[in-house]
C-alpha cells in the first residue's frame, strides 16, 4: 500500500459551526494503482485531496490517519509537511493558469521552484518529460499566457510530478478543459503512472465516465462519508449501492435520447453538513430506506475489492 | 420561427477598437416552435456569443436574426416572446436580493396592473410548472437554494411571459449530475408546450439527449448540421468525428476517430457542384444533413 | 405568503440593511471614529448657537489671555476669542469637507458609472479624461487656481477641491461596475426590459452601497485636509473663519513664539482628529461591510 487513509476527519470553520466535510473516511491505494474519487459537490471529495496536502487556514483535522509508504503523515503541521510536499506527495490543481507566475517565463519558474525546495534543475529530464506529455520543448522559453489551457495543465503535471512523489494528487484537473484537450491530459496522466513518475494516483473528478477510463479502482462518495468503492469496471457495470446506482443512471450517454429513454435524477439534496443526521446519509433520498437506516452503515467488503456503506446492498 | 442568416460578430480589441477578433463568422440555421435545437461546440467556438446576439444582448456585426421574419429589436416586445437562462444560476440573482426578486422585475416591466394576489397565483402555478414546491423555494435568499432550484425558478420566471423561444446557455454545467438531468428533462417538456428551445452547451451528450437537431460549431463558423441522428449517427465531418470520439463514455474504450477519406464539396469532381447546398460552403450529406467543406483552403468560395 | 414579490425584494434589502448595523454598532473602530466626528460636528453645529450672536472675529476682551473660564480657548493676539472661532471655523471645515466630497462623489459616480457599465469607447474616452486630471498635481493647480481667481467663498472652494479629487473615486467604481456588469444578473436585468440607468440603479449601485459609502468618506477627509491645507498657506476664503485660516493667522502673528499654545493647537487638532476619525470609521466600515473581515 503507497497510502493508507484511517477514519479521516477534517471539519471547516465556518461562521454557523463546524461543517463536518469529511466524517470518518477509511481507505487505501496500492503501489501503480490510480484511484478515482467521485462525488457530486459537497460530497468532501476535494476535501480529501487537500487534506493530503495542505489544509486551509479554515480547514481542521479533527482524526483519524493518513500513511504515506509506512510513514505518517503530519497533515495537521503545515511546516513539518512541507519536507513532504512536492518531494511525496504532489497536487496539480483546477486552475493550472492561476499557479503559474505570469510575469515568467516557464523555464526560469521551474528552475527557481526547484530552488525554493532545494533541488537543482536536471534539464535533460525535464525535457524528456515534455517530450512524453507532447510539448515542444519550446514551452520553457514561454510565458504562461502564451499556452492554451491543455498546455499549461500538462506543464504543471510535469512541474509537479518532477521529483517522483509517491502520490500525485490531481484534483478536477479537466474540468476546465475542452473534451479533445480533457483526452490528452488524461492520457499523459497514465503515461506517468506507467512510466513509473508517480507511485500511485488521487484522481479527484465530478465525471464518472472520465474516472472510468483513467482509474483502476473507483471511489465515490457523499455527504462526507465512502459510500461505495470497487474496481472500475465493476462500478460501471455492477454497482451496489443504491446511490451510486441512481447516479450512474442518471448520466445520458451519447446516443440516448429523451424521446425514447428519460433518465431521471435523484430527488431531493445532501444533508447539511454541519449537523448531519444520524444513520445513512442517503436515507432521506434513497428508495429502499427503511428504518434499519437509522443506524449508520458499516463500511463492508460484499465482495474482494468491492467496498458498499449500506445496509441493503 | 427564429431564423440566422449569414450572422456574423467581430468583436473589437485593443486600445480604442485597434484590433479585431471575429468571433462568429457566417451562421445560418433556424429554430422552429416546438423543437430543441442543440448548439455544440468547445470554448472559443462562438456557441456564446450566437446565444447572446439572439438575446439582443450583443449587437450583430452583419447578417441577419429575424423572429417570425421580423428583425429582431431587442426590447420589452422582444423579451416578452425570447428569453434566456445562462449558465451559473448563483450569478444570475442579485445576491443582495431575495430570490423572487426575478418574478418580481418582471411583473413591474409587463404586468404591472396585474393584481398581487392574481400575481403571486401566477408565480407559484410558474413555480410549481418547473416542479418546484413553492413554499420551499419563495421567499428566500439566492444562497439559500440550490444551483438546480435557481436554475429552475429562472426557467419558470420566462414561464410567466409569452415564451415562444428559450435559449438555454450551458444551463446545466454546473449543477450536479443527479440534478441536471431532471433541468434538461423540463427543457424537453417545454417543447411540448409549442415553445423552440436553443440549448447552447459543449457537452455533446447532453446535447444530443435533448435535441431534434444539432448545430456544430467550430472557431465561429458551423461545422456540420442536421438532425441529431444524422450529425452524430453518421458525422461527416473529420471535427464531428473528432469530437464524438473524444467524449468519455462509460461502457466504452476511448477510441480514435475514423478518418475522413473525401471531401462531399469535392466528391462530384468540381466544387460548387450538385452536392452543394445554398448554405455557403456547406454540403448536403442526407436530409436538412448540412456539412462544412474540410478542405476549405482549396475550395472556391461559392 | 401574504406579501407580494415586489415587497419581499425591498424587505430583502432592508435584512441586509440590519445585518450591516447590526455589525456596526458592535465595531469599536466605527463607533469610535464616527462618535468623534459627530461630537466635533455637534460642536460646530450647535456652538454658535449656544454661544451667541458674537461674530468670530469680533474683538471681545483683552489680547493674548490663556484658557480660562471666561474664554475656554483663550483669546488671540488681537482679543478675538479663539473658543469662538473654534466652533465656526469646524462649521467651516466641514462644510468644505462635505461640499467638495460630495462633488467629487457625484462626478465620480457618474463616470464610474458611465464608464464602467458602457464600456468600449466612452469608457475610453473617459478613462483618458479621468488620468489626465489624475496625474495633474491637485494641490499645485489648486494653488494656482486660487492665487489666480482669488477664492472668497467656501463654497467655490469646495467646488474646485470637488472638481479636481474625484478621479480615484472613479477608477475604483469603475473597476467595481466593470466587474458586477459582467454578471448575469445585469443581463438578466436587461430581458426583464428595465432601462439602462435603473439597471445601475437597483441592480449594480446597492452591490456596491458600503463601497460608495466608503468612498465617500475618504473624498469627505480628503476635501477637509485639501481645504485646511490651501487655507493655511493663505489661499483660503477671505471671509470666515475656518480651522485652516486660524491656523495661518497663529503662524502669521507668530503665535508659536509668542507662547500662544491655545491659538493654534485646537484647529490643529481638530483636523488631524476629523480626519484621523474618518479613516478608522472607514477601516471599521470596511469590516463591517466584508464578512471576511469580521471578527465574530
Amino acid at each position: 500500500m503507497t497510502l493508507t487513509v484511517t477514519d479521516l476527519r477534517v471539519s471547516y470553520r465556518t461562521l454557523g459551526g463546524e461543517v463536518k466535510a469529511l466524517d470518518g473516511v477509511s481507505f487505501g491505494v496500492r503501489d501503480g494503482e490510480i484511484l478515482g474519487l467521485a462525488g457530486e459537490s459537497g460530497c468532501g471529495k476535494t476535501t480529501l485531496g487537500k487534506s493530503l496536502i495542505r489544509l486551509d487556514g479554515r480547514m481542521r483535522h479533527v482524526g483519524g490517519t493518513v500513511e504515506l509508504d509506512g510513514r505518517e503523515l503530519p497533515i495537521a503541521d503545515d511546516r513539518r509537511m512541507n519536507a513532504f510536499r512536492f518531494h511525496e506527495v504532489s497536487l496539480v490543481p483546477q486552475y493550472a493558469m492561476s499557479a503559474l507566475n505570469p510575469t515568467r517565463r516557464i523555464g526560469r519558474m521551474v528552475a527557481e521552484l526547484l530552488k525554493s525546495r532545494g533541488v537543482r534543475l536536471d534539464r535533460d529530464k525535464l525535457e524528456r518529460r515534455l517530450d512524453l506529455v507532447g510539448l515542444p520543448r519550446e514551452v520553457l522559453d514561454r510565458y504562461p499566457l502564451e499556452l492554451s489551457g491543455g498546455m499549461k495543465q500538462r506543464m504543471v503535471m510535469v512541474v509537479s510530478t518532477l521529483l517522483d512523489p509517491s502520490l500525485l494528487v490531481a484534483d478536477e484537473i479537466t474540468s476546465a478543459l475542452d473534451v479533445s484537450t480533457q483526452k490528452a491530459v488524461a492520457r499523459a496522466l497514465l503515461g506517468f503512472r506507467d512510466s513509473g513518475f508517480v507511485k500511485s494516483m488521487l484522481f479527484i473528478t465530478h465525471d464518472l465516465a472520465l474516472t472510468s477510463h483513467i482509474a483502476d479502482t473507483i471511489m465515490v462518495m457523499y455527504a462526507g462519508r465512502l459510500t461505495e468503492k470497487a474496481p472500475a469496471d465493476v462500478m460501471v457495470k455492477a454497482p451496489r449501492h443504491p446511490y451510486t446506482r441512481m447516479l450512474i443512471n442518471s448520466l445520458p450517454e451519447v446516443g440516448v435520447r429523451h424521446a425514447e429513454r428519460p433518465l431521471s435524477g435523484i430527488a431531493g439534496s445532501p444533508p447539511s453538513l454541519l449537523d448531519p443526521p444520524p444513520g445513512c446519509r442517503f436515507r432521506d433520498r434513497c428508495p429502499l430506506a427503511d428504518e434499519g437506516c437509522a443506524e449508520d452503515p458499516p463500511v463492508t467488503e460484499t465482495e474482494p475489492d468491492h467496498f458498499v456503506a449500506c445496509w441493503k446492498a | 420561427m427564429l431564423r440566422l442568416d449569414n450572422v456574423t460578430k467581430v468583436f473589437r480589441t485593443g486600445t480604442f477598437g485597434g484590433r479585431t477578433v471575429t468571433a462568429v463568422g457566417g451562421v445560418s440555421f433556424d429554430v422552429r416552435p416546438g423543437e430543441v435545437v442543440s448548439l455544440i461546440g468547445e470554448s472559443g467556438s462562438g456557441k456564446s456569443t450566437i446565444g447572446r446576439m439572439i438575446l439582443g444582448l450583443t449587437p450583430v456585426t452583419s447578417g441577419s436574426i429575424t423572429m417570425d421574419g421580423a428583425p429582431v429589436r431587442p426590447g420589452k416586445d422582444y423579451y416578452r416572446a425570447v428569453q434566456g437562462v445562462f449558465q451559473d444560476p448563483f450569478s444570475c440573482y442579485n445576491p443582495v436580493f431575495k430570490a423572487d426578486r426575478v418574478f418580481a422585475l418582471v411583473k413591474e416591466g409587463y404586468f404591472p396592473r396585474v393584481p398581487a394576489a392574481e400575481w403571486e397565483r401566477r408565480v407559484e402555478a410558474a413555480v410549481r410548472d418547473v416542479r418546484l414546491n413553492p413554499g420551499e423555494v419563495l421567499g428566500k435568499y439566492p444562497h439559500q437554494l440550490s444551483g438546480g432550484q435557481l436554475q429552475r425558478m429562472l426557467i419558470a420566471r420566462a414561464l410567466l411571459l409569452d415564451l415562444k423561444l428559450l435559449v438555454a446557455d450551458e444551463i446545466t454545467s454546473m449543477l450536479d449530475a443527479s440534478t441536471r438531468i431532471d433541468v434538461l428533462n423540463l427543457l424537453a417538456e417545454l417543447k411540448t408546450r409549442g415553445l423552440g428551445v436553443l440549448y447552447v452547451t459543449h457537452d455533446l451528450s447532453l446535447g444530443t439527449y435533448l435535441a431534434e437537431r444539432t448545430v456544430v460549431l467550430r472557431g465561429g463558423a458551423v461545422v456540420e448540421m442536421g438532425p441529431t441522428d444524422l450529425v452524430f449517427g453518421d458525422p461527416r465531418h473529420p471535427y464531428t468525428r473528432a469530437l464524438l470520439a473524444a467524449v468519455p463514455r462509460l461502457n466504452a474504450p476511448w477510441e480514435d476517430p475514423a478518418p475522413v477519406t473525401s471531401c462531399l464539396c469535392h466528391e462530384s469532381g468540381s466544387a460548387g457542384g450538385d452536392g452543394r447546398a445554398a448554405a455557403g460552403r456547406m454540403a448536403e450529406a442526407g436530409p436538412g444533413h448540412l456539412v462544412a467543406c474540410a478542405r476549405l483552403a482549396d475550395c472556391p468560395p461559392a | 405568503m401574504t406579501t407580494t414579490p415586489l415587497t419581499e425584494g425591498r424587505a430583502g434589502t432592508r435584512v441586509v440593511r440590519r445585518e450591516a448595523l447590526h455589525f456596526a454598532v458592535r465595531n469599536g473602530k466605527l463607533v469610535t471614529g464616527l462618535g468623534l466626528v459627530l461630537v466635533l460636528l455637534l460642536t460646530g453645529l450647535l456652538g454658535p448657537l449656544v454661544l451667541g450672536v458674537a461674530a468670530p472675529n469680533e474683538y471681545v476682551a483683552a489680547p493674548m489671555l490663556p484658557p480660562s473660564a471666561e474664554h475656554w480657548f483663550g483669546t488671540t493676539t488681537f482679543g478675538q476669542d479663539v473658543f469662538t472661532q473654534f466652533v465656526y471655523g469646524l462649521r467651516t471645515t466641514f462644510a468644505a469637507g462635505a461640499l467638495g466630497g460630495g462633488i467629487a462623489a457625484v462626478i465620480a459616480m457618474v463616470v464610474g458609472f458611465t464608464a464602467g457599465y458602457r464600456g468600449g469607447l466612452v469608457d475610453e474616452a473617459l478613462n483618458m479624461l479621468t488620468n489626465v486630471v489624475l496625474v495633474i498635481p491637485t494641490l499645485a493647480v489648486l494653488l494656482i487656481i486660487n492665487a489666480y481667481l482669488g477664492i472668497r467663498s467656501v463654497a467655490v472652494q469646495a467646488l474646485f477641491i470637488g472638481l479636481t479629487s474625484w478621479p480615484w473615486a472613479a477608477r475604483a467604481i469603475r473597476a467595481q461596475t466593470f466587474s458586477l456588469r459582467g454578471r448575469d444578473f445585469v443581463d438578466l436585468a436587461r430581458l426583464s426590459g428595465l432601462s439602462t440607468p435603473r439597471i445601475i440603479a437597483r441592480e449594480i449601485a446597492p452591490n456596491m452601497s458600503s463601497y460608495l459609502f466608503m468612498t465617500f468618506i475618504l473624498l469627505f477627509g480628503g476635501s477637509v485636509l485639501i481645504a485646511s491645507s490651501l487655507d493655511f498657506i493663505g489661499l483660503g476664503p477671505t471671509e470666515g473663519v475656518s480651522l485652516g485660516l486660524m491656523l495661518q493667522n497663529a503662524t502669521q502673528w507668530s503665535a508659536l513664539q509668542l507662547g500662544l499654545w491655545w491659538w493654534f493647537v485646537p484647529p490643529g487638532l481638530a483636523i488631524t482628529a476629523i480626519v484621523g476619525a474618518l479613516y478608522v470609521a472607514n477601516v471599521g466600515l470596511d469590516e463591517v461591510f466584508n464578512p471576511k473581515l469580521r471578527i465574530t
